[in-house]
C-alpha cells in the first residue's frame, strides 16, 4: 500500500471505530472521557495553528477557550440565548473578539516577548472570571447550563453529546487541514520560518499573524462552548494558566505542526489526568513530573517518538530525543528548518 | 473620596509594589540573563512564606525565619537548575514549561504539607503598631516592607554596577558569546543570578506574609502582577522592575479600591498602554 492509501485506511478505520464505540458497550465513563478528548483536540489544534504553523506560542489559548465557555453560561443565564446555533455563534464570536483585542496588544512583540505578554493576558482574563463575581459567579462559577437539542437530535444524554463533539472535531480538523494547505496557510508557514524574508517579499506579517490569531480564537471558542455544555458548568479553572499549559502540552505531545497529532495529545492528557486523579490526591504533582518528561524526552511529540521507539525495538540505533529546541532563540518553532537561525 | 483616600491607597500601593519587586526582580534578571521565563518565581514566594511561618510558630526570630525561607527555596531552585534547567538556555519554551512543572510540584507539595486553610502571618511585635497622621492610618510594618525592598534594590544595584561579578553578569547579558570569548565564566553568572532570584522571592514570602497572608493559589494570584511588572518595566531591566513594581502596585491598589471586582482588569491598562507606545517596556531593549 502506498503511504497515502495507508493514511486513508487509517483515518477511515479510526472514524468508524469512533462512531461505533458507544454502540459497543464501552462504559459511559470512557465515552465521556472521549467526548472530552474531542473537545480538547479542537482547542489543541487551534493552538497548533499558532504554534506549529505561524510560530506564535500563545499562552492565552485557555482564555480564548474560557471566553467561549463563559459566553454560553452568561448568554444562557442572563440573556436567554439557549438555542443551539445562536449559542455556538455567540461563543465563537466572543472568542474571536477577545483574540482580536489580545492580538492588538501581544502582536506588538514576537518570540519570547509574545509568550510573556500572553501569559499576562491569560492571567488578567482569569482574574476577571475569578473576581467579577456579579457576572462570572467568581470562584463558584456558573451552574445550570442546559444542552439544547442539536436540530432534531436530543443530546442531553452522554452518547448523543459524544456524537456532537465528534462531528465538530471532524469538521474542525478538515477546515484546519484545508486552511494550512491553502495559499494563506503557506504564507503562515513562511511567517513562521522567516518573518524578515516574508516582510521583504511584501507580505504584511503582522496582518497574517493577526488573522491566524483570530481564526485560532474562533476554534478555541467553539471548543469552549462544547466544554461548557459538556460540564454544564463553567468556573475560572477553565481559563487558568494551568489550562493553557495543558493545552500546550497536548500540542507538544501530539507533535507540533501536525494537527492530526493533537487528538493523540488530547487523548493522553485527558485520560492521564482523569485516571491519575482517581488514583491519587497528588495528581497535580504527577502532572508536573509529566511536564518534565514530555518536554525533555518527547519534544517532537508522539508522532516522532513512537516510530523511533519502534525502530529501536527492531534493533536500529536511533536517537530517541531529537536535538532541537522547542522554540529557538529567534522565536521560530522547532520543526522550522535551520534557516530560522540566521534570523536572530 | 478626598485626599485621605488617595494617600491611604498610594501608601498601600507602594507597600504592595515593593513586595512585587521582591518577586519581579528575580524574574526579570533571570530572564534578562538566561532567557528563562521562571514561572516558579511566585511559587518560591509561597513556599518561602510557609517555611517561614512554620519556623516562626516554633519560636524562630521573624527575620531569621524569612531568610531561612529564602535559603530553602534557593536550595530547591538551584537543585532544579543544575539538574534540568541549565541545559535549556537557548530554548525558552522548554525551560518555561519545566519551571511550570516545577511550580505545580511545589504547589501540590505545599498543599500536602500545610493543607488548604489560609494562614495569616503577624508582623514582628515591635512593628505591629500603626502610625497615625491625622486621620491617616498606616501600619508600621508596611513602611518596613518598603524599606526592606528598597534595601534589596540598593544591594542588587550595587552588586550589578560596582562588583566584578556584576560586571561579568552585565557582560553576559549584553553579549553572551563575546563574554565567553574573553574568558568570563558565564555559567557561574547564571548560577549566581538564579540563586539570587530564588532567594529573594523565597525571603519575600514571609516578609510579605503580613500583607498577603499565605494560602494555596496565592502564587497564581501574584503571577499576573509580577508579569505585568516585567512587561511595563522592560524585560531584563532591574530599574524597570523597580519602577514597574511601583506602577503596578499603585494601579492594583487603586483598582482594588475603586473597582473591586475588576482589579485584575485595571492592570491590563498599563500593560496595553506600554505595548501600544513602548513595546520593549520603560527600560527594556528590543528583544
Amino acid at each position: 500500500l502506498s503511504l497515502r492509501r495507508r493514511w486513508t485506511v487509517a483515518v477511515v478505520a479510526g472514524l468508524v471505530v469512533a462512531l461505533l464505540l458507544p454502540k459497543l458497550g464501552v462504559p459511559t465513563f470512557y465515552i465521556s472521557l472521549l467526548t472530552q478528548t474531542w473537545i480538547f483536540a479542537i482547542v489543541a489544534m487551534s493552538l497548533d495553528l499558532l504554534v506549529g504553523f505561524t510560530g506564535l506560542v500563545n499562552f492565552s489559548q485557555a482564555a480564548l477557550f474560557g471566553v467561549g465557555a463563559y459566553a454560553v453560561a452568561i448568554g444562557a443565564t442572563r440573556f436567554h440565548v439557549t438555542a443551539f446555533v445562536p449559542v455556538v455563534a455567540l461563543g465563537i464570536v466572543s472568542a474571536i473578539v477577545t483574540a482580536a483585542i489580545f492580538g492588538l496588544v501581544a502582536l506588538r512583540s514576537e518570540g519570547v516577548g509574545f509568550i510573556i505578554i500572553t501569559i499576562a493576558l491569560n492571567e488578567i482574563v482569569w482574574g476577571l472570571a475569578y473576581q467579577w463575581v456579579s457576572v462570572s459567579g467568581g470562584d463558584n462559577g456558573i451552574t445550570g447550563i442546559v444542552r439544547p437539542p442539536a436540530g432534531p437530535f436530543d443530546v442531553s444524554a452522554n452518547t448523543g453529546y459524544y456524537y456532537v463533539c465528534l462531528a465538530f472535531f471532524v469538521v474542525a480538523l478538515l477546515l484546519l487541514l484545508v486552511l494550512v494547505r491553502s495559499p494563506f496557510g503557506l504564507v503562515l508557514k513562511g511567517v513562521r520560518e522567516t518573518p524578515r524574508r516574508m516582510r521583504a517579499l511584501g507580505y504584511n506579517v503582522w496582518l497574517y499573524r493577526y488573522l491566524a490569531l483570530m481564526i485560532s480564537g474562533g476554534f478555541a471558542g467553539l471548543a469552549g462552548v462544547l466544554f461548557a455544555w459538556y460540564n454544564q458548568f463553567v468556573g475560572p479553572v477553565a481559563l487558568s494558566l494551568d489550562q493553557s499549559t495543558q493545552i500546550l502540552i497536548m500540542v507538544i505531545l501530539g507533535g507540533i505542526g501536525t494537527l492530526y497529532g493533537q487528538v493523540l495529545g488530547a487523548f493522553v492528557v485527558v485520560f492521564l489526568s482523569n485516571e491519575l486523579s482517581a488514583v491519587t490526591q497528588r495528581w497535580e504533582m504527577v502532572l508536573g513530573v509529566v511536564y518534565f518528561v514530555v518536554v525533555m524526552y518527547a519534544p517532537g511529540g508522539l508522532v516522532v517518538l513512537i516510530p523511533r521507539v519502534w525502530a529501536r525495538l527492531r534493533g536500529k540505533r536511533t536517537a530517541l530525543v531529537p536535538h532541537e529546541p522547542l522554540l529557538a532563540a529567534g522565536g521560530a518553532v522547532a520543526n522550522a528548518p535551520a534557516e530560522a537561525a540566521e534570523e536572530s | 473620596m478626598g485626599l485621605q483616600f488617595y494617600l491611604q491607597n498610594a501608601l498601600g500601593g507602594l507597600a504592595y509594589g515593593s513586595l512585587l519587586f521582591l518577586i519581579a526582580s528575580g524574574l526579570t534578571l533571570i530572564f534578562g540573563l538566561m532567557r528563562i521565563i521562571n514561572l516558579a518565581q511566585t511559587a518560591f514566594y509561597l513556599l518561602g512564606a510557609y517555611v517561614g511561618l512554620t519556623l516562626v510558630a516554633h519560636g524562630t526570630n521573624f527575620w531569621l525565619a524569612s531568610a531561612a525561607g529564602g535559603v530553602v527555596t534557593m536550595t530547591l531552585g538551584l537543585a532544579v537548575y543544575s539538574a534540568f534547567l541549565h541545559r535549556y538556555h537557548a530554548d525558552p519554551l522548554t525551560s518555561l514549561l519545566l519551571t511550570l512543572g516545577f511550580a505545580l510540584i511545589m504547589d501540590d507539595a505545599v498543599l500536602a504539607i500545610w493543607g488548604g486553610d489560609p494562614h495569616s502571618i503577624s508582623p514582628p511585635p515591635f512593628l505591629s503598631a500603626s502610625l497615625q497622621f491625622g486621620t491617616l492610618v498606616f501600619p508600621e510594618y508596611w513602611l518596613a516592607v518598603i524599606a526592606i525592598s528598597f534595601l534589596v534594590a540598593v544591594v542588587l544595584f550595587v552588586a550589578l554596577q560596582r562588583t566584578m561579578l556584576g560586571v561579568m553578569i552585565r557582560a553576559s547579558v549584553d553579549d553572551e558569546e563575546m563574554a565567553r570569548g574573553v574568558g568570563v565564566d558565564v555559567n557561574r553568572a547564571f548560577f549566581v543570578v538564579f540563586a539570587a532570584g530564588a532567594f529573594i522571592a523565597g525571603m519575600g514570602g514571609l516578609l510579605g506574609g503580613p500583607i498577603t497572608s499565605a494560602y494555596p493559589g496565592l502564587d497564581g494570584e501574584l503571577t499576573p502582577l509580577a508579569f505585568a511588572v516585567v512587561i511595563v518595566g522592560g524585560m531584563g531591566s532591574l530599574s524597570g522592575a523597580l519602577i514597574g513594581s511601583l506602577i503596578i502596585g499603585l494601579v492594583n491598589a487603586f483598582g482594588k479600591a475603586l473597582f473591586p471586582e475588576l482589579s485584575y482588569f485595571t492592570i491590563f491598562v498599563p500593560v496595553a498602554l506600554i505595548m501600544a507606545f513602548r513595546p520593549q517596556g520603560l527600560f527594556g531593549r528590543t528583544l
